[in-house]
């Protein structure tokens, strides 16, 4: 059931709320989307104001996967809580694992490795791509196309192999330890990339030949769901959301962290602001991060995987943050210490949150068919949300 | 800008201003009085124009509750730390929605698990915990819970 809220005791009237634009004789009309329906990508509950076909309010309800992750980090030790942060958001739990790994370093002053820092990088862009990918494949089906999810799913399966074989699971790896990284690479590990590379290559191209350049799909995409670049800084969106409206906030560009200012990569802006701008920057985002690959996977450093470091990790009083890029936007990472083994206050600034609050702003005067291309081009992961 | 230049350019336009250099980034603490009109100035002066806020917390304290807000700017990229020291028995404090809108979702997300009323907000409800928790709250640290906690 769904909580009582003022919008909703107004539309039991029947005279139309704002006068105006509403369609003659036609009261509002409250629909429930989820908590499950395929098109929220997990249990995310959308309660729609429409008049007519058009939308006039989202509410967003979360919550029904919260597992209070903050308050758990706090019973949790310095080596502990990273582990958690995989289940947060899932897609992208290298680069959970990395942020938290980062801010623990940061507290500590650990110096890494600097093979180590490069599988970081790697681990971090292989998951980039597994994400989008995923992405790609899920916006498809939301949009009506069933064939790119099998298409996504084939090349993703490679990835997960890849993972599977030097982190030994498929998806929430927990890879990233304080001080580098849990075990050194597969024997097979480059000799496998470099398979991959070699295929992904000439799958990324089939891809834009099924959607990028399809009219059924750019007809979908275009002028849906625009927001302006104000807006998206306003609502604290990030990552290829605010990227698609121009606006510059890569965290890998402006606060590069491990490798990143030592490689060849471009930060992709697109301005139009609408969904298929938000599809174009993640699609040319594939191929950066196939670029970044390709320069780092024979360059791997000899020498040590991990620096040594204490048994007990003991912050320092005091607070730390760190930020790095997920998939989805700018993650970061806010502890502060007493100076004990566990964090006094964990807060995890996830980017899903902000994403999802520029839904409403995003759909209003849209119609329903287009909230599913605009929850499709936000890419949800619910458990980032909720945390 | 560098920290250093936010330093000096903070003392001239807000002089009442409490700042703290010890961590990362600089941090300014203010009353809870004054935290609006502050908070105005930080956003809409030409020169310090943070109009990028990336994080909004609460830290209990025991004692008395914290907001913690993070921003940056666009233009210049130093980001800035504003505290506001709360009571902990009817934490009030005025909201930024109006001025940052990604606000309000982490507004409501403080209000639910700390218990922080923010005055003039738009939509104040639960957002994350289910019907019935109004009134407990979560993240403090005295919350306890025989039944959905698991002590480790």
């Amino acid at each position: 059931m769904y909580r009582q809220t003022e919008i909703l005791q107004d539309a039991t009237q029947v005279s139309p709320l704002n006068g105006g634009g509403d369609l003659e004789g036609a009261g509002d009309l409250i629909i429930n989307v989820g908590p499950q329906h395929p098109s929220t990508h997990g249990v995310l509950h959308l309660v729609i104001t429409l008049n007519g076909e058009t939308i006039k309010k989202v509410e967003p309800h979360l919550g029904y996967i919260h597992r209070s992750i903050e308050k758990m980090c706090e019973s949790l030790t310095f080596r502990q809580f990273i582990y958690v942060t995989s289940k947060m958001d899932y897609l992208s739990s290298h680069i959970n694992n990395h942020g938290c790994c980062l801010c623990v370093e940061k507290g500590l002053q650990i110096e890494v490795p600097e093979r180590a820092q490069v599988i970081r990088v790697l681990m971090d862009e292989l998951t980039r791509l597994a994400s989008h990918q995923l992405w790609w494949g899920a916006l498809g089906m939301d949009v009506g196309a069933l064939t790119p999810f099998f298409h996504a799913f084939r090349e993703r399966e490679l990835i997960n192999d890849i993972f599977e074989e030097t982190c030994g699971t498929r998806l929430t790896m927990n890879y990233m330890v304080p001080g580098g990284v849990m075990a050194d690479l597969h024997p097979n590990f480059q000799r496998r990339v470099h398979e991959f590379i070699k295929q992904f290559k000439l799958k990324i191209d089939e891809y834009d030949e099924l959607l990028t350049d399809n009219i059924i799909f750019k007809n979908r995409m275009q002028g849906v769901g625009v927001l302006s670049a104000a807006d998206a800084v306003s609502y604290g969106c990030t990552g290829p959301v605010a990227r698609g409206s121009n606006v510059v906030c890569d965290i890998r560009k402006l606060y590069p962290y491990e490798v990143y200012n030592k490689l060849q990569f471009d930060e992709v802006i697109e301005t139009g602001g609408d969904c298929y701008a938000r599809y174009m920057v993640r699609m040319k985002e594939m191929r950066q991060s196939l670029s970044i690959i390709e320069q780092l996977i024979d360059q791997v450093p000899e020498g040590e995987f991990q620096a040594k470091t204490k048994a007990v990790l003991k912050l320092p009083k005091g607070e730390y943050y760190s930020r790095v890029e997920t998939a989805r936007g700018e993650f970061g990472v806010y502890i502060v210490s007493e100076g004990g083994t566990t964090p006094y206050r964990i807060k995890f600034r996830s980017p899903g949150f902000s994403n999802l609050s520029a839904l409403d702003h995003m759909a209003r005067g849209g119609k329903i068919g287009d909230l599913i291309a605009i929850m499709g081009s936000l890419d949800l992961v619910i458990p980032d949300i909720d945390r | 800008m560098t920290k250093e230049e936010l330093k000096n350019k903070l003392t001239e336009i807000i002089p009442t201003a409490t700042l703290d250099e010890s961590s990362e980034w600089l941090s300014m603490t203010v009353a809870a009085d004054k935290f609006l009109s502050n908070a105005e100035i930080i956003r809409n002066h030409p020169d310090l124009n943070f109009d990028y806020m990336f994080s909004l917390t609460c830290i209990d304290w025991k004692t008395n509750l914290q907001m913690v807000y993070h921003f940056t700017s666009t233009a210049h990229r130093q980001p800035l730390v504003m505290k506001v020291e709360l009571n902990r028995t009817s934490p009030e404090i005025e909201t930024v929605s109006h001025i940052w809108r990604t606000a309000e979702f982490h507004e409501r997300e403080v209000y639910e698990l700390f218990g922080v009323n923010f005055l003039n907000h738009p939509d104040l409800r639960l957002l994350i915990l289910p019907d019935g928790w109004e009134g407990k709250n979560p993240l403090r640290k005295d919350f306890e819970d025989a039944v959905n906690m698991i002590k480790l």
